[in-house]
């Protein structure tokens, strides 16, 4: 306490010290106002901006495209067979920073076969209430399971349609495809299906 | 004949008509004067504004008007409940009487009836205009001070501090006018100018002084001080809501509008046609007056827009400086020198007379305004010492043309 009070006395007497009247100081040439030609300008930029083109994009009637990495709506991508790419590691729900993802793993059996090996994402929700976007979880996917559209309409009237489960997230099947649940290609791995070898589904995969 | 005469001739059922009109055409201007603004605007700041009600957005402003109406009306527990009440309606009120005396278009006919689109015609019409816009000003005053909250209340009291000082260079740019025409009265004005030329051009300084001081006058950008939005919230309509709110934004409008027909009447030549199109005024009956009209009523009307683009918001010590220390001594000395070449030439002094009282003035105003730049102190320039150049890049500042970034050799 007394410390304190020594401290507060030192200072008060170096402030005493300057005399409020001698304070040095800089004087800076002033501009003043510019010429009224220069004023006028200003106006001219108003009146001739008026003839340029808008920029207002008509968003509703109009939609312009994103750009091509535009970071939208997820998508679980699948195999050229029809099987899903997800394996239910859960890497996407770790890595995002703003815990937006819920995976829970579930086995492949010979009766419900939806990913090549052994395990499937079972339950796959994002909340777009929390989703920032980022793209960790894009980063984070060994599979490539999981990428991005470029799908940016996502608002809605209510919280509980904002969080997309995996049958809104899953890609169309495409030409080719089958509708899992259905077995791996015959003599394929599932290491032949990360490197690419399957190119389209075997008759053999429709027999149930 | 002149227009008193004729007009004095209306019956009572066409006075009533002619009520209705300008009413309507009142309410109509400002509808289209919102849509305009917001368009025009849109249009400056590479935008396009409202398009999405009826035909290019026109109804934009109509149905912005019936969502107003539609809201919850609010009157503050600590309001002066009466007062709050009143104040909208004396605004909105006197901002439509300023209209009655307004010379629209030349002879017309309406319904049979040979008359002109001008309520009434005072001998002291424009002191009549001036006079009800002062009691307006009540309208904003009352809102401030019953709203019974801080933000009303300085938004109140500046604008009305405003509109006084504004409508002191307001009036005195008139006095020249007055004094050129001979008369008060609207249409005697609008009369004198179609038999010699446009205020505007022999009484240049009184039009440039009362286009700034209208702007002043009706609390428009870039003097909206008493709508600063980061300083005083809404201004004097704070706490006001719903169908009062509605009135005191009809009465601004209304109010510009007004302030750009008396422009139109006392320096642009009024109804008539522009110098050389003297021939049109004959189309429709005489109705084509009207357009030539409100086409240079939209003219003051784009000017107002253009400011608003264009300025930022005076600080109020320099607004109020201007209005005081620049704008009424500056038409003081104008009416001066009118008022002088006037009696001059009324008294039948010889035309050298009249020339070398001109040139006199202007010599004195010459050396009086070298005098004043002589006398300015000249501020004292002290060059900063320079700072070492900096060892990191930097961005080039605006008025340097490029920087050394290597530092050193």
């Amino acid at each position: 306490m007394s410390d304190f009070n020594e401290k507060v006395e030192i200072e008060k007497k170096t402030l005493g010290d300057v005399d409020i009247n001698s304070v040095p100081f800089t004087e800076v040439e002033q501009s003043g106002p510019a010429s009224l030609a220069q004023q006028a300008k200003g106006f001219w930029v108003t009146f001739s901006t008026m003839f340029k083109k808008n920029q207002t994009v008509q968003y509703p009637d109009v939609k312009a495209p994103t750009a091509p990495r535009f970071h939208g709506r997820h998508q679980l991508n699948r195999h050229p067979d029809g099987l899903e790419k997800c394996i239910g590691c859960e890497l996407c729900a770790w890595a995002c920073p703003a815990d937006a993802i819920l995976v829970e793993g579930g086995n492949n059996t010979p009766g419900n076969q939806l990913s090549p090996g052994e395990r499937h994402g079972a339950v796959y929700q994002i909340n777009y209430l929390r989703c920032i976007f980022c793209g960790l979880c894009v980063e984070a996917c060994p599979t490539r399971a999981l990428t991005m559209t470029n799908e940016y309409e996502l608002a809605d009237d209510k919280r509980e349609k904002l969080i997309f489960e995996k049958d809104d997230l899953l890609a169309p099947l495409r030409q080719g495809m089958l509708a899992p649940p259905h077995p791996m290609y015959p003599g394929m791995t599932d290491t032949n299906y990360y490197n690419g070898d399957v190119k389209e589904a075997h008759p053999s995969q429709a027999e149930k | 004949m002149t227009t008193a005469e004729l007009l004095g001739k209306d019956p009572v059922w066409l006075i009533v008509v002619k009520c209705l009109i300008v009413f309507i055409i009142c309410v109509l201007a400002t509808l289209m004067a919102v849509w305009t603004e917001r368009r025009v605007l849109a249009k400056m700041q590479l935008r396009t504004g409202p398009n999405r009600v009826g035909p290019a957005g026109l109804l934009q402003s109509l149905s912005d008007g019936v969502k107003l109406a539609l809201k919850e009306d609010i009157i503050p527990a600590a309001a002066d409940k009466v007062v709050f009440i009143i104040a909208p309606i004396i605004a909105t009120s006197m901002c439509f009487m300023a209209f009655a005396v307004i010379p629209m278009t030349g002879v017309v006919n309406i319904f049979g009836h040979k008359t002109a689109l001008q309520l009434t015609d005072l001998p002291v019409g424009v002191l009549y205009i001036l006079a009800v816009t002062s009691i307006g000003v009540y309208g904003v005053v009352l809102a401030g001070w019953s709203s019974g909250s801080t933000y009303p209340l300085l938004g109140g009291l500046r604008s009305s501090a405003q509109v006084i000082s504004y409508e002191v260079a307001m009036g005195l740019s008139l006095v020249a006018v007055f004094i050129y025409a001979g008369s008060m009265s609207t249409s005697a004005i609008v009369d004198s100018q179609h038999q010699h030329i446009w205020n505007a051009v022999v009484l240049f300084p009184s039009f440039v002084i009362y286009v700034i001081s209208m702007v002043g006058e009706t609390n428009r950008a870039p003097f909206d001080l008493a709508e600063a939005e980061g300083e005083l919230v809404g201004g004097f309509h704070t706490e006001y809501s719903s169908l009062k709110f509605a009135l005191f934004f009809l009465a601004e409008y209304v109010n510009i509008i007004a302030v750009s027909a008396l422009a139109t009447t006392l320096f642009l030549g009024g109804y008539h046609a522009l110098p050389g199109l003297g021939f049109t005024e004959q189309w429709l009956g005489g109705w084509f007056t009207l357009i030539w009209f409100f086409t240079k009523v939209n003219f003051f009307f784009f000017i107002f827009m253009w400011l608003r683009g264009s300025l930022p918001r005076l600080r109020y010590d320099q607004f109020m400086k201007f209005g005081w220390k620049v704008l009424i001594p500056v038409s003081l000395i104008w009416i001066l020198i009118v008022a002088s070449l006037r009696v001059l030439q009324q008294e039948g002094a010889p035309r050298s007379a009249i020339l070398a009282f001109a040139a006199g003035v202007v010599v004195i105003v010459m050396a009086m305004i070298s005098l004043i730049e002589r006398n300015k102190e000249k501020v004292r320039s002290t060059v900063l010492p320079e700072g070492e150049a900096p060892n990191f890049p930097v961005p080039s500042l605006p008025q340097v043309q490029s920087i050394n970034v290597s530092g050193g050799k």
